[in-house]
C-alpha cells in the first residue's frame, strides 16, 4: 500500500509528516490563510484568545470584496477596522475595495501555488483546486486560531474521484458539468470529501473555466476539490509567483471511497431551479420561465471568458430586463474594457458594477424585489440568498444568463449564437 | 472511569434532527439550544436525558449542515461524549473544537440498548458494556489537548492568556 490520493499527499506535506491516510488527524500548517470583510469579526475572536500578534503575517491575505464600495456606515466602519488591523499586524497580502473577489484575486496574484494548502474563512475556498492546491473553508474561530498559531488540526478526508471524459458539446460549460454532478449525487454527495477530478475533458477547459468545478464543489459538501495542474496553469502563475513549488498528483492506484466516471460529451445544458443548487434539470425543461433580473458575475462565473460569452450572445442586441454585470476582479474589468467586451455589454443595456461579490449574497447592487426572479451565474440559490426571501434564483451558465436577459424569460442561447 | 446511561440511535442521523434548523436564528442561549436537543429524532431524549448520559450511534452521525449548535445542544445537556460507528467530518471537527469527545467505536452500537449502563474510561481508552470491553482509538496529542482544554477557544486562552 504505497499509493496515495491528492488529499493524503498534500496534507502530509503541509503537516511535515512522511505519509498520511484518510482519517488521520494532523497538525497542518497552511501555506496561506485568508479572510475578507469578515476579518473584523475574526479580529474580535482573535483578541478574546489573548494573542496579540498574528503568527505568520506574511502568509495572511485579506480582500475587501463582499460589500464594496461600502453600502452603509456600518460596512464602512467594518472596512476601516480591517485596514487599521492590516497596518498594525503587517499583513502580507491586502487587497482594497475594487480589486475583486478573494478567490479570483488570490488566484491572479499567484498568492497560492500548486501543491500548497490554503485555508479561507469562506465556504468557497474549494475554488483553489483549479491550480492543484488544497483549498478548504474554515469557521471564524478556526481562522482566529490560525492567525494566532499558524497551525490547525485537520482530519485527512476520504477522496472521491470523478473522471470526466470527452469534449463537451457547444453550449455545455464547466458550470453545466458542476451542476450536473451536484444534481446527480445531491448536495451532500461529496460530504467532507476531497473531490478529485481526472479525465481528458479537463484539457478542453479554458483557464477561466477551470475554477468553476472546484468552486461549486462547496455546494456538493466537499471539503476540498482538486484538478491536476498542467503547463497552462504553471504558465499562468509564472510571472507573479514569489515561491518555488512542487505540484502534487494522486497515484494512479490510490484508494478512493467512491470512483465515478461521467461522459461529458453526452451532457446537455442544465439549470438549477430555486431554492437549492442540487435542484437541477435540463435547461430545456425550464425554458420560458419569466425572470425580471439577470446577474452575471461572482467567483464562479465572473471571469473574462464569462463576460465574453455574454457579449457573444448580446452583440448587436438589446436586453428586455435589467442585466447586472460585476467583473470578478479589476483585471477582468480592464481586459473586458480593452477588448471591447464591456462596450458590447453596455450597448446592449447592461449595468456594470465595481469588481467584488456584488448582489451574490444579497449585500447590495442588485437585490431583487419580492417575487422577482433572477437568473444568475452564481453558485448558490438558497431562499433569501440575494437578500429577499420570496425572490427565486435560477443558476445557469453565462450564455443562458445573457440570452434570458434579451427575452425576459429563461432562454436557449443557441438561438442567438448563429 | 465513570458510569453512563446510553441513548442508542442508528445510521446517518443528521444535524437537522439533532438541532432543528428552524431554531438556528431564534434560539441563542445555551440553555434554550439544549432544550431542543434531538427534538425531531427522539422526544424522549429531549424530555428525559440527564447530565452524564451518553449517545451511542451508528454510521455518519451528524451529517448535514455545519451547524455548531448540533454539538452545543448536546454539551448543553451535559452529554460528556458521543460514541458512534463513524462521524460526519464537519461534525467531528465541531465536537473537538467545542470540547466534546467524539469516540469512534464501530462495534458498540450492536451491543447496547437505550437505557443500558456503560463504563467509560477515556484516560485508559476503553468502554465496558454488555460484559465486553471495547477499545477507544487514541486521539493525537494535539487533538487531545484541545479536548482537555474544553475546546479551541479555551485552549487558545490558556496559551495566550485571554478570557475572563
Ligand atoms: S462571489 Fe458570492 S460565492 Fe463568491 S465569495 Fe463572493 S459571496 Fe461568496
Amino acid at each position: 500500500m504505497t499509493a496515495y490520493t491528492f488529499a493524503e499527499k498534500v496534507l502530509a506535506r503541509a503537516a511535515g509528516v512522511s505519509a498520511a491516510r484518510a482519517g488521520d488527524v494532523l497538525d497542518v500548517q497552511p501555506d496561506i490563510i485568508f479572510s475578507h470583510d469578515n476579518s473584523a469579526a475574526i479580529r474580535r475572536i482573535f483578541l478574546q484568545t489573548g494573542a496579540q500578534r498574528i503568527a505568520r503575517p506574511g502568509r495572511v491575505a485579506i480582500t475587501l470584496d463582499h460589500a464594496v464600495p461600502a453600502p452603509t456606515t456600518a460596512h464602512a466602519q467594518n472596512h476601516a477596522e480591517i485596514r487599521a488591523w492590516v497596518r498594525e499586524q503587517g499583513i502580507g497580502h491586502f487587497y482594497e475595495v475594487g480589486r475583486g473577489i478573494c478567490h479570483q484575486v488570490l488566484s491572479e496574484e499567484a498568492v497560492v501555488l500548486p501543491g500548497e494548502v490554503i485555508l479561507g474563512a469562506d465556504s468557497h475556498s474549494t475554488h483553489f483546486g483549479w491550480l492543484g492546491a488544497f483549498g478548504m473553508g474554515v469557521g471564524r474561530t478556526e481562522m482566529a486560531a490560525l492567525w494566532a498559531t499558524g497551525v490547525l488540526w485537520m482530519q485527512v478526508p476520504e477522496s472521491m474521484r470523478i473522471t470526466l471524459n470527452g469534449r463537451p458539446r457547444p453550449g455545455v460549460t464547466a458550470k453545466d458539468i458542476a451542476l450536473h454532478i451536484i444534481g446527480r449525487w445531491g448536495a451532500d454527495g461529496g460530504q467532507y470529501r476531497s473531490v478529485e477530478f481526472a479525465g481528458d475533458t479537463l484539457a478542453h477547459f479554458t483557464l477561466d473555466e477551470r475554477p468553476v468545478l472546484p468552486n461549486m464543489m462547496a455546494e456538493f459538501g466537499a471539503q476540498n476539490a482538486y484538478m491536476p495542474p498542467d503547463q497552462t496553469v504553471f504558465d499562468a502563475l509564472e510571472a507573479r509567483r514569489t515561491r518555488d513549488y512542487t505540484p502534487i498528483y494522486p497515484d494512479a492506484d490510490a484508494i478512493y471511497a467512491q470512483d465515478e466516471t461521467i461522459d461529458a460529451a453526452a451532457l446537455e445544458p442544465v439549470i438549477a431551479l430555486p431554492d437549492a443548487p442540487d435542484n437541477v434539470v435540463p435547461l430545456r425543461e425550464a425554458l420560458g420561465q419569466p425572470v425580471q433580473q439577470a446577474f452575471l458575475g461572482t467567483c464562479t462565473n465572473g471571469r473574462y471568458a464569462d463576460l465574453e460569452a455574454a457579449a457573444r450572445v448580446l452583440e448587436g442586441r438589446r436586453i428586455a430586463i435589467r442585466l447586472i454585470v460585476i467583473p470578478a476582479s479589476a483585471e477582468v474589468y480592464a481586459r473586458a474594457a480593452a477588448s471591447g467586451v464591456l462596450t458590447t455589454l453596455v450597448a446592449a443595456g447592461a449595468a456594470i458594477g465595481t469588481p467584488g461579490c456584488g448582489p451574490c449574497m444579497g449585500n447590495h447592487m442588485g437585490i431583487p424585489a419580492p417575487n422577482e426572479a433572477t437568473i444568475s451565474s452564481a453558485n448558490r440559490n438558497f431562499r433569501g440568498r440575494m437578500g429577499t426571501p420570496d425572490a427565486p434564483v435560477y443558476l445557469a451558465n453565462p450564455y443562458v444568463v445573457a440570452a434570458s436577459a434579451i427575452t425576459g424569460c429563461i432562454s436557449d442561447p443557441q438561438e442567438f449564437l448563429s | 472511569m465513570s458510569q453512563h446511561c446510553v441513548w442508542v440511535y442508528g445510521d446517518h442521523v443528521n444535524t437537522d434532527v439533532i438541532f432543528p434548523g428552524k431554531y438556528t436564528y431564534t434560539l441563542k442561549s445555551p440553555e434554550e439550544i439544549a432544550s431542543k436537543a434531538l427534538e425531531d429524532l427522539d422526544p424522549a431524549f429531549t424530555r428525559e436525558a440527564r447530565p452524564g448520559d451518553v449517545i451511542v450511534a451508528g454510521r455518519n452521525w451528524g451529517c448535514g449542515s455545519s451547524r455548531e449548535q448540533a454539538v452545543t445542544a448536546l454539551t448543553g445537556r451535559g452529554v460528556p461524549a458521543i460514541i458512534a460507528a463513524s462521524f460526519n467530518g464537519l461534525y467531528f471537527r465541531n465536537c473537538i473544537n467545542q470540547g466534546l469527545h467524539p469516540i469512534v467505536c464501530p462495534a458498540l452500537v450492536e451491543h447496547v440498548r437505550t437505557g443500558d449502563e456503560i463504563e467509560l474510561d477515556t484516560a485508559r481508552g476503553y468502554i465496558r458494556a454488555a460484559g465486553r470491553v471495547f477499545p477507544i482509538p487514541p486521539l493525537p496529542p494535539s487533538v487531545r489537548a484541545i479536548l482537555d482544554a474544553g475546546g479551541l477557544m479555551p485552549m487558545l486562552q490558556v496559551r495566550f492568556g485571554g478570557g475572563r
